[in-house]
């Protein structure tokens, strides 16, 4: 099997590539995508608040998923489901499988890799404790009561305050569960605000900070969690420790890029993101191989998602035609409070129109401004009433800037106190 | 009448069971949990030992060579993984040379092939990544690592498929002694013996103090773990073992056979059989203790901790053989490490006493092969296209971070000995033991249990009994 472009993916990062690449011209491409349906996890997310950006209206995650498998089926762009792309080699040959088909062979002229992320276990924080039943993650908690009609469990605490966990604290109350606490290690959530407000606030579910789960309790089933505050090292402090009985533990502690695939094939990957390190054009230290969406880097806002994805798309169709020159590039400098960008690097010579760079903050910062400096020069200074690590934050560089500063080597984003 | 009554199924049970399923033995194994493998046998080192360790005139120092030898043959008869990577005892201080000499008279005391002491340099050049601290260390090239549980379930199928029956949610909760045997009761049956094991592992002390005078104590001695990522399974390729010194025992790094990386274990005496809880001050222990061996030790990658309970007798050694004071009463008793490597040997030990007693007639039917688990990851191209071809489950992966698909899980359900919990699937495939430890693949394989085993939904557990994953349907409690 031949193919110009092979997209990696079928949620909404692959869908909105994949839309941009054909309507640019590219008609030989194919998405691949393991689960039975596209949408990716906007699946399982049956509350709404997707689109406002996109849309101007409030969907669900599967309404919003929908606009765009409507898309793809309107501009017959072909797909294949229940087919898991196990393998992709240096010459873009992807390896995938499905129970009707057997092992495919598909060779790609460029690849958009879509894979999503995945949530972070247990393991990952070393909570000690036993290993009894009633620990899961909030996403397959998600899943459970969103797709399957069934709860994991009746007194639920959650750790982490990530959006899945917030949204996860509002769905268990809905259906029936108590969810005694939101238990956060850091001062501050990482979740959005709104969700804040929408998911905890709103029906009293206390959010504690500062604090963390320091013990599991139960044999068979969960019975409860010794929760504790923790210092300014994160370290818990001993006085403060409590019992809350309880027979669910949801963990909602970070999203972590699926880059298993990337890594096979040898592209970069970024040790703060664990997405791959790319250019403006979303292509990666591998030729002809575009990342996108939260394999690239984890998005709180589907509508971001889609609007790099359809970049990238679009930036993968013209690397097909013979329009991404290569040329030097400008490496994008994150210091000062500003954790990464993506992009990672700027290749000015095929600069059309201004360039996006999505960065997050590492603390959360009041009255401060994100300050851009062209080398030693201060080109832009945009003032913020507040930043947290929790929110994705965007910078616009305008495209004269790059001939008004010709030869710059660095591009610098800080956070400045005012 | 039961010829052979074997209580546990842990490796040391299962092995007796195998060794003697070559004998027309109308026998039984009763184990209190839900599966096999569920003790002892699933939380340790899982290192085949090459035998410097114990004292020559101990049964541990023994067995153990001579045991670990046994392994080649086994793991190509049962079809388990099994690596010979060898085993480096490191040396941090010049001083404690004559005690690295020391390990290694006993080690060819013991009958240990091939033993080298080599310089800190040798290490490196052997394992870039060997801190350079070391400045000497013992090479055992027979050092070996296991799938622990897959040993101990391939031990069992065979055993099974060979006419061994096997009863689980069996806890046996008292033996009396009768003229020609025993009387064992379980919650739900009583059934008579001629011989009665006891491999019982943290619990062989209840039952032998059940029947016999010579009272034993066992004292759960823990040791906590923790296992990382493959992405850094490759830090070492050998097991990395400390030279005790006056801080203690040391513990190692060390591959699994599946390519993780694996730390620990400390140890602590606790009172509690059941406690397999894993601590903080524990797993800050052993990794303390883990950096000294090697340059740098990936914190960030821990997948997941665990802990396991070493049978620890006041004999500090294996007790193995009929009670003094009650015949037909066998012990397999305080079975801590290398019980693991040691367990095929001792399934001969006890096999032979048995056949010594009741002098039973071959069993001709007995074939000593099992076919494992086809795993779709460890096949060729050519072979994926071929199995997906013949069985179309296998095209469809349900654990994505360990490529286990459909098939393998079906398989596994449903062969002799079959899975009826998650973690036995876990076990027998490795699905949900990666990188996101089951986050994507618990309801995928919670739906194929309850299609294969029409389990309901809500019934389905972890590990049996109480370990139940849902509690019910949405709104229910409203
Ligand atoms: C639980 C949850 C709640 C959220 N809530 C909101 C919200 O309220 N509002 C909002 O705006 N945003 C929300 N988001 C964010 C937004 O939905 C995501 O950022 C977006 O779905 C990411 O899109 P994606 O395409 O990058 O990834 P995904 O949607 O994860 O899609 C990736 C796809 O790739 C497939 N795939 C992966 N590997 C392979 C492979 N090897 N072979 C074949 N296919 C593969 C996967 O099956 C999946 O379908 C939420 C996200 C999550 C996880
Ligand atoms: C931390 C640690 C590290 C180790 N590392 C190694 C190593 O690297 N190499 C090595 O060779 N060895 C190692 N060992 C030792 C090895 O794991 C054990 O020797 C071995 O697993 C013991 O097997 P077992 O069958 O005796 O016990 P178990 O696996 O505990 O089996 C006993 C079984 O009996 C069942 N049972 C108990 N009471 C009853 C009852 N009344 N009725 C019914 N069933 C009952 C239990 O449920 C259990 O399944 C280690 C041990 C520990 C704890």
């Amino acid at each position: 099997m031949n193919y110009d472009l092979v997209i990696i993916g079928g949620g909404p990062a692959g869908l909105a590539a994949a839309v941009a690449a054909k309507e640019e011209g590219i008609d030989n491409l194919i998405i691949l995508e393991r689960e039975e349906e596209l949408g990716g996890i906007l699946n399982q997310c049956i509350h709404n608040g997707f689109g406002l950006h996109t849309f101007k209206e409030e969907l669900t995650g599967p309404e919003y998923a929908q606009r765009f498998i409507d898309k793809v089926n309107e501009l017959s762009i072909e797909y294949k489901l229940d087919t898991m792309v196990l393998d992709i080699t240096e010459d873009k040959t992807i390896y995938a499988i499905n129970p009707k088909e057997g092992l495919l062979e598909i060779h790609a002229k460029a690849i958009i890799l879509a894979m999503g992320c995945r949530e972070r276990p247990r393991g990952a924080l070393t909570i000690p404790g036993t290993r009894c039943s009633g620990i899961m993650t909030a996403g397959a908690a998600q899943k459970f009561v969103n797709m399957k009609n069934y709860m994991p469990g009746k007194e639920v605490v959650v750790l982490g305050s990530g959006d899945i966990g917030l949204i996860m604290a509002r769905r268990m109350t809905f259906e029936g569960a108590k969810v005694k606490a939101v238990v956060e290690l850091l001062p501050y959530s990482s979740g959005l605000k709104r969700n804040i407000v929408q998911c905890l606030d709103d029906y009293n579910i206390p959010l504690k900070l500062s604090h963390t789960v320091v013990n599991i309790h139960g044999k068979e089933r969960l019975e409860g969690v010794t929760i504790a505050k923790v210092d300014g090292n994160r370290k818990p402090i001993k006085e403060t420790e409590e019992y809350i009985p309880c027979d669910t533990l949801l963990l909602s502690v970070g999203l972590i890029p699926e880059n298993e695939l990337s890594r096979k094939v040898g592209v970069e990957l970024s040790p703060v993101t664990g997405g791959a390190v790319v250019d403006n054009h979303f292509q990666t230290s591998v030729e002809g191989i575009f990342s996108c969406g939260n394999v690239l880097h984890v998005h709180d806002l589907v509508d971001n998602v889609t609007l790099e994805s359809y970049s990238a798309g679009k930036n993968a169709s013209k690397y097909l035609k013979g329009q991404l020159r290569k040329g030097e590039t400008i490496k994008l400098k994150a210091t000062d409070g500003v954790r990464y960008t993506v992009p990672h690097f700027i290749n000015p010579s095929t600069i059309e129109k201004d360039i996006t760079v999505r960065f997050r903050v590492g603390d959360v910062f009041k009255g401060a401004a994100i300050a851009v400096y062209f080398d030693d020069t201060k080109v832009l200074n945009k003032k913020k009433r507040i930043l947290a690590p929790g929110e994705m934050e965007e910078v616009k560089l305008a495209s004269d800037l790059f001939s008004q500063y010709p030869g710059v080597k660095t591009i610098t984003l800080k956070v400045e106190r005012s | 009448m039961y010829d052979v009554v074997i209580v546990g199924a842990g490796v040391v049970g299962c092995a007796i069971a195998r060794e003697i399923s070559r004998y027309k033995l109308k026998s039984i194994v009763l184990e209190k949990e839900n599966d096999v493998c569920c003790g002892t046998s699933k939380a340790n080192s899982a290192i085949v030992h090459a035998g410097h360790d114990a004292l020559p005139e101990t049964l541990k120092g023994k067995l153990n060579a001579k045991a670990n030898l046994m392994f080649d043959k086994l793991a190509e008869d049962l079809d388990f993984h099994f690596r010979r990577n060898g085993s480096l005892v490191l040396c941090f201080d010049e001083k404690d040379m004559d005690k690295l000499y020391e390990l290694k008279a006993r080690g060819e005391k013991n009958g240990v092939p091939e033993l080298q002491i080599i310089s800190g340099d040798e290490v490196r050049k052997m394992e870039p990544n060997v801190s350079d601290q070391v400045v000497a260390a013992l090479y055992a090239p027979t050092g070996g690592i296991v799938c622990p549980f897959n040993l101990t379930i391939a031990l069992a199928e065979n055993a099974h498929v060979n006419g061994v029956e096997f009863n689980f949610n069996s806890e046996v909760i008292n033996i009396k002694k009768l003229e020609d045997g025993f009387e064992v009761k379980t919650k739900d049956k009583t059934i008579r013996t001629k011989i009665l094991v006891n491999a019982a592992g943290v619990y062989g002390d209840k039952l032998n103090n059940m029947v016999s005078k010579h009272k034993f104590t066992i004292t759960p001695r823990k040791g906590e773990y923790n296992l990382f990522d493959k992405y850094v399974g490759n830090l070492t390729d050998k097991t990395l073992f400390q030279l005790p010194t006056k801080l203690g025992k040391g513990v190692l790094v060390t591959p699994t056979i599946d390519g993780n990386l694996l730390v620990g274990p400390n140890a602590v005496d606790i009172e509690d059989k059941e406690d397999v809880s894993t601590t903080r001050e524990g797993l800050d222990d052993i990794m303390e203790k883990a950096s000294l061996s090697v340059k740098f030790l990936p914190k960030g990658n821990i997948i997941t901790s665990f802990s396991g309970l070493r049978a620890r007798s006041e004999k500090d050694d294996f007790i193995i053989g009929e009670a003094p004071d009650v015949p037909g009463f066998i012990n397999a008793s305080s079975i801590e490490s290398p019980g693991l490597t040691c367990a095929p040997l001792i399934g001969v030990i006890v096999s032979d006493i048995i056949k010594e007693k009741l002098n039973p007639k071959l069993n001709e039917n007995f074939n000593p092969k099992r076919k494992g688990i086809t795993r779709f990851n460890d096949l060729s191209l050519e072979e994926k296209k071929k199995i997906i071809k013949e069985r179309p489950e296998y095209g469809r992966i349900v654990c994505r971070c360990e490529s286990v698909t459909e098939g393998e899980i079906l398989d596994a359900i449903n062969r002799p000995l079959g899975a009826k919990d998650l973690d036995g699937i876990k076990r027998r495939t490795r699905a949900g033991a990666g990188r996101c430890q089951s986050g994507f693949c618990i309801s995928r394989t919670m739906e194929l249990l309850h299609s294969e085993l029409n389990i309901p939904p809500t019934e389905i557990t972890k590990f049996g009994k109480a370990s139940k994953i849902l509690v019910g349907t949405n709104k229910e409690s409203i």
